[in-house]
């Protein structure tokens, strides 16, 4: 397991906290720890609680839904510089998907109950924090909405 | 029939009147693409720019534009990949092997990618739209130490769809480009990666100041990678893109393809973004 020095000298290189003040990346990196999975590993599982959010430093995590039909069906996955989860902000707290390590991955694990305790105490980092996650939920509801469009399938598209 | 003399003094024959091609072979490179090598019956080889396109005919059905997908500097049969989605290009890849085909061109502009030399090319590309920029990538990669950075952004439907996959591989591991592939969706399984194709350019490493971009693809995807390229500080003028139209002479006469004051079979079908911006941005073109 790394320490906090590690992670609070790994997390400003991250695009997810990069260009971040330095004393915010310090505060939250009370909240971090490193982690490990091997290839196939689970991260979690739909229904499980989130209390997680991961941010990915090498290797590849596959989102995933199960369906009893056809199998799983993997619709998002997230490389090293990416992020996986924000419902450890959206209540009930419940993951509503499914994410394994689809090769060996290291993250930086964040306790969502710790993170939110800080935006809480401190509104100016929850302010902070909740642009970040914006521009990664943008980010993915911009390439979603692209691949909703079906561009290379429908014909005429 | 009318000809024309060129500087060579060779006779070039009226360009709205078909030679004729022996079918080769068929490859199907996908469920619903497929690779066809021609040869002229006349044994004359087709010369042509990576990027452009013949209207290709199977005799009795129809005429359609397809960008010739094989090596502009190698000898060989001529190329073309097409992915059969109507009435002519069905007829075309279900031919039998020795059917003639009618063939003119070739027609329109180049990518052009010899002016990138010294600097680093960025190639977008998405479904069928690989096969007009192989012929590029061919020529980039017989004279790899010209170029900086050569980068593939990759996306297919799933991975069944994912065109020239054992190529693709040949040109990471060995002639040394880069390649990110993505897919829209995957099976449980797939260890490659699922999203969108632009979501690889802000990720993918090349300097913007000397970068040259082609991209080729469905027009909403070539205009998302267009604006992420310009976010990421490409030259409108250093993006090509590769465009599209409904085509029926191919030379610049019949106006089936004009987008604006552009003929697309003429002008183009590769144009920069710098002049396609303001085109490409308006519903009634
Ligand atoms: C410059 C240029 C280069 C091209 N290069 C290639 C190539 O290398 N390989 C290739 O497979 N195709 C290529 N195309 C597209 C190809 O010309 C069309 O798919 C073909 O004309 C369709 O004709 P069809 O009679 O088979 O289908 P149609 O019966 O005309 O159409 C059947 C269905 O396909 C749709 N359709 C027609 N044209 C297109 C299109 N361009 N894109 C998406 N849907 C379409 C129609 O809306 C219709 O729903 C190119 C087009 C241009 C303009
Ligand atoms: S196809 Fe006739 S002008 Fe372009």
């Amino acid at each position: 397991m790394g320490t906090i020095t590690e992670i609070k000298d790994y997390m400003p290189e991250h695009p997810f906290f990069k260009g971040l003040d330095p004393d915010l990346i310090e505060f939250l990196a009370g909240c971090a720890r490193n982690v490990h999975f091997k290839e196939g590993e689970i991260l979690f599982r739909e229904g499980d609680k989130a209390d997680t959010f991961y941010v990915i430093r090498k290797g590849r995590v596959a989102i995933q839904v199960h369906n009893p039909a056809g199998g799983g069906m993997i619709f998002d996955t997230a490389d090293a510089g990416d992020v996986v989860g924000w419902t450890w902000l959206v209540p009930p707290y419940k993951w509503v998907f499914d994410a394994s390590a689809s090769e060996e991955t290291s993250a930086v694990a964040f306790d969502g109950e710790c993170l939110r305790g800080k935006c809480e105490a401190d509104p100016a980092v929850g302010y902070a924090l909740m642009n970040r996650v914006m521009l990664v939920m943008y980010d993915r509801l911009q390439a979603a909405r692209m691949r909703l469009l079906d561009l290379y399938g429908t014909v005429g598209s | 029939m009318t000809s024309t003399v060129s500087r060579s003094g060779a006779v070039a024959a009226d360009p709205m009147v078909p030679r004729t091609f022996t079918l080769l072979s068929t490859h199907a490179d996908t469920r619903d693409t497929f690779t066809l090598e021609l040869e002229p019956t006349d044994g004359v080889r087709l010369e042509f720019r990576a990027g452009q396109f013949t209207m290709l005919s199977a005799f009795g059905i129809g005429e359609v534009p397809i960008s010739i997908s094989g090596s502009p500097i190698e000898d060989g049969p001529l190329i073309h990949t097409i992915r059969s989605v109507g009435g002519v290009s069905n007829a075309i890849v279900t031919s039998a092997p020795g059917t003639q085909l009618g063939v003119r061109g070739p027609f329109g502009t180049s990518w052009d990618v010899t002016d990138a030399k010294g600097g680093d090319v960025v190639i977008i590309t998405g479904g069928i739209g690989l096969a007009p920029l192989r012929p590029a990538i061919l020529e980039l990669l017989a004279e790899r130490d010209q170029y900086n950075r050569v980068v593939l952004l990759y996306g297919a439907r799933t991975p069944e769809d994912i065109l020239f996959g054992d190529e693709m591989r040949k040109w990471a591991d060995r002639l040394g480009m880069t390649v990110e592939v993505t897919v829209d969706n995957g099976p449980h399984g797939w260890k490659g990666r699922v999203g969108f194709v632009t979501q690889l350019i802000s990720r993918a490493s090349f300097d913007p100041a000397q970068t040259i971009a082609l991209v080729c693809g469905p027009e909403v995807m070539m205009r998302a990678s267009a604006n992420e390229l310009r976010q990421r500080g490409v030259p409108a003028g250093k993006i090509r893109l590769s465009m599209e139209r409904n085509m029926k002479c191919g030379i610049g006469l019949c106006g089936h393809c004009q987008l604006r004051e552009h003929f697309i079979c003429a002008d183009g079908p590769i144009l920069t973004y710098e002049v396609l911006a303001p085109l490409m941005q308006k519903w009634e073109l």
